[in-house]
């Protein structure tokens, strides 16, 4: 036999700098890697009001230049250093990864370092800028599944926590150079920004390059933001397609919540795996629909369970029952089996990702931002492996699925199911809408 | 790292990269059958038939398949395209055995009637959900419009039609010509135990009886030509374009990638420049794509209605562009670094390993390590691009284009 696998014992360090931004690494000797995720304050949600899609431009925009490269240098640069880059803008912060072969991560960090706080916002080149994130809205009213799921999360989060990360092509013809300058140099600032790395390098120098690369970046300080209700409207999209899309969405518990480990593995028991019992209940037994899931989005302050079902127009009524009744079900709890089979799917999931460093810079960034401290897979691998179906029962029995958001897109409406008690749905005497 | 390999006596082989310092393990089947091995009466059975193997065995209900892959931990999927079938896992290493059985188990389906029946209507709802995404079909229609008759023209999905008139028999009578030994590859990388994989796959696969099998190679014949689709409820205007390129047993074929790579990466390259970066589209790139016996050069351009005749007359100027004068050795260069990098990178999980060692056994029977993929890009050089241009211009293309656009000029 052989002994079961250990998630490995390893340690993430920290180091602030005096601006605010705070460095996490989890050196890893035999990578041949380093991964690098910057995240910087400016995420959809300080977008102002009338400029929706102000900090998707800005993102476009700092790539365009930056320190003493122009344009064309910066994104060559990056590419022969082997570097494989990604930005996104989330409802806190703009997101910029790149992995690297290990040798190429100061070079790397050196133009990042650039781009946050030299960029050249170029104004010949803004009316690309608004162009390129035109096209994209234009993109995405192409993608029914994707423009569903962008109108349900609009309906389940108070403003501005639900907006599309990608704005409105209003906002977007709304911004000018200065605008794109000024939101810049207020939101892309040192305090609030986390910078994980992981990967093989060595962490004594890597303070000392980050202090030498970040050290002068002044912040100018930003506002805070208020929830405020939204105006839900019609819970229906009227769309030509083949299919239908149904979303379906209830509160949930952010991760720094002392919940949140109980309200996730929930939500796993509800979707993940082929045993799961969504796939099981309305796909493989009924053969209702290809793609049926669920999953907990977290942001720092809320959470959402966000669930999703494709299907033909004629099937969709049964398949959006069917779907809900397995929400509600879930407050009759699971049982210790769907728990032990999704442990070992947890388990598994924290020791390959020990073999990715741009999932481990992604996850240790992430968690300094939710917790302000890095948990160790160690440290989540004992937590998960100490869960009981009790625990989670416990949890569900007085927090039940409940409050639920629809939306649904598709060539008809849908009859919303009876039993819900939402301040925010319609009443369900108004049925279809 | 090591390579190692085996053949059963029926013709089975295992091929693995062992890797000791890796914390998982990737393993797969793969089997010998997709698209291009079918007929227009059973189109769609390739991928229909990868459905139903998780479906159950003697052994096991479908419910059974579906819960031990999840008591593994495994992460766990298969797909179909014009010419493979593969089921594939990653677990730890305590669970290589269960996993083996389990993956092997299944490789010998029940394929009950009513089975049969409940799958066909996720079938039907997948080809629906590709219906209404972009391309719409169209990546289908171009391969038809430019290869003809040709096995590797066929639809991987099939029709409603030819998958809603599918009976069990055929699929069972395909099923018997296909699944056998010899057209099965099983593929390992990371922490395998080799020994016991060779055992654990004799054990499962071992009894398996060899039937013959073959699969038609005729020589691709292209005929460009241009379609116009008229779909008066998309918002941009998709455009497509197929052309020959060098096949999976061609040498030239990095110098294809490095090639698709200047010309037409999502960033950095000749299109983005050109078209991505000023905002004139949503998308422009070409990608490189190879088969037993042919190659596809293949590009994506998607924009607004009103500017994509414009578009496609400047990609076309590109290509021109490019055939004439070639590519410069500071594109080259930047293109070997960003692809050697992906390469590294991507090695670094075992599951992207396994397709990997799979593939490269599958089209080949080689095994290529990092070092020789790296060392094979590193070699390439302008005349190798310049030859490979002018031996597959991108300008012999046939494009589709769909969207609100009734007409084209």
């Amino acid at each position: 036999m052989i002994s079961p696998s250990k998630v490995q014992s390893r340690t993430a360090r920290s180091h602030r700098l005096e601006n605010g931004l705070v460095l996490v690494g989890e050196p890893t000797e035999g990578m041949q890697s380093a991964a690098l995720t910057l995240l910087v304050p400016c995420g959809y949600s300080v977008d102002p009001a009338g400029r929706l899609g102000m900090s998707s431009l800005v993102c476009d925009m700092v790539l365009r230049g930056a320190g003493s490269r122009d344009s064309r240098a910066l994104v060559n640069d990056l590419e022969n250093l082997g570097v494989e880059r990604a930005e996104s803008v989330g409802s806190s912060q703009t997101s910029f990864s790149a992995a690297t072969i290990a040798s190429n991560l100061h070079e790397a960090l050196s133009i990042y370092a650039d781009i946050v706080q030299r960029a050249h916002i170029p104004e010949n080149q803004i009316e690309s800028g608004r162009q390129v994130c035109l096209q994209e809205l234009s993109g995405v009213e192409d993608e029914p599944a994707q423009r569903l799921m962008i109108e349900l999360r609009r309906r389940a989060y108070p403003e501005p926590w639900g907006r599309p990360s990608q704005g409105t092509s209003e906002g977007i013809l709304s911004c000018d150079g200065s605008d794109v300058r000024n939101h810049y140099s207020q939101h892309y600032r040192p305090d609030g920004c986390i910078l994980g790395i992981a990967g093989l390098f060595d962490w004594d120098s890597l303070v000392e390059q980050v202090e030498a690369l970040f050290g002068d970046w002044k912040s100018e300080g930003a506002g805070s933001i208020s929830d405020s209700p939204i105006d839900v409207g019609s819970s229906h999209i009227e769309y030509q397609s083949n299919q239908s899309h149904i979303g379906i969405a209830f509160p949930s518990v952010p991760y720094r919540h002392p919940d949140y480990l109980r309200a996730w593995t929930a939500v796993g028991i509800l979707s993940g795996g082929m045993s799961s019992r969504l796939f099981t209940e309305v796909r493989e037994k009924r053969g209702l629909c290809y793609t049926v899931s669920a999953s907990l989005q977290t942001q720092r302050e809320r959470a959402r369970v966000l669930c999703y079902a494709g299907t033909t127009a004629e099937r969709a009524q049964e398949t959006l029952d069917v779907t809900f009744a397995e929400l509600v079900r879930l407050e009759k709890g699971v049982s210790q089996a769907e728990l032990d089979r999704l442990k070992a799917r947890i388990k598994s999931g924290l020791i390959m990702q020990q073999e990715s460093t741009s999932a481990r810079s992604g996850s240790i960034a992430r968690d300094w931002f939710h917790l302000e401290r890095v948990r160790t897979l160690e440290e989540v691998g004992a937590k998960v492996d100490s869960l009981t179906s009790t625990d989670i029962n416990e949890y569900l029995e007085e927090n039940p699925p409940a409050d639920f958001t629809f939306a649904t897109l598709g060539p008809t409406p849908l009859r919303m199911p009876t039993s819900i008690s939402s301040n925010k749905e319609e009443s369900p005497a108004d049925g279809i809408s | 790292m090591e390579f190692r390999k085996h053949t059963l006596e029926n013709g089975l082989e295992i091929v693995a990269e062992c890797n000791d310092a890796a914390h998982s393990l990737g393993v797969g089947f793969f089997v010998r059958t997709g698209a291009r091995d079918e007929t227009d009466e059973v189109a769609g059975v390739s991928h229909f038939l990868e459905h139903m193997l998780f479906k159950g065995t003697l052994r096991r209900s479908a419910d059974d398949v579906n819960r031990e892959f999840d008591e593994l931990g495994a992460h766990y999927n298969a797909f179909t395209s014009e010419e493979n079938t593969v089921y594939y896992a990653a677990v730890l290493p305590e669970y290589q055995a269960a996993c083996v059985d389990l993956l092997a188990d299944i490789m010998r389906p029940s394929l009950r009637d009513e089975d049969f029946e409940m799958e066909k209507k996720v079938i039907l709802e997948e080809i629906q959900m590709y219906g209404d995404q972009p391309p719409y079909g169209m990546d289908d229609k171009i391969k038809e419009l430019h290869f003809g008759k040709h096995p590797l023209a066929r639809s991987v999905l099939g029709t409603c039609d030819t998958v809603g008139a599918l009976k069990v028999d055929q699929m069972r009578s395909y099923f018997q010509s296909r699944y056998s030994p010899g057209n099965v590859v099983v593929a390992a990388a990371g922490r395998v135990d080799f020994d016991a994989l060779v055992e654990q796959v004799s054990e499962g696969c071992g009894t398996w009886s060899a039937l013959p099998t073959s699969r038609e190679l005729p020589r691709p014949e292209s005929a460009p030509s241009f379609r116009l689709v008229h779909r008066e409820s998309t918002t941009q205007q998709y455009l497509l374009q197929l052309a020959d390129a060098p096949a999976a047993e061609d040498a030239d074929r990095y110098a294809a990638k490095l090639l698709a790579t200047m010309f037409g990466d999502d960033s950095g390259s000749r299109l983005y420049w050109e078209l991505v970066d000023p905002g004139l589209v949503e998308a422009a790139s070409l990608g490189h794509y190879d088969y037993s016996g042919a190659g596809m050069f293949f590009s994506w351009i998607s924009s607004s209605p009103e500017s994509a005749k414009d578009i496609f007359q400047r990609v076309v100027e590109l290509q021109q562009q490019a055939e004439e004068n070639g590519f410069t050795q500071e594109e080259l260069s930047q293109a070997q670094s960003k692809v050697k990098s992906r390469v590294v990178l991507g090695s670094e999980r075992p599951r992207n390993r396994l397709f990997n060692v799979g593939g490269n056994w599958m089209q080949r029977q080689e095994y290529r390590s990092v070092a020789d993929d790296v060392t094979a890009v590193e070699a390439v050089t302008l005349d190798d691009v310049y030859r490979v241009l002018s031996q597959y211009p991108l300008t012999r293309s046939t494009t589709v284009t769909i969207g609100p656009l009734e007409q084209w000029g």
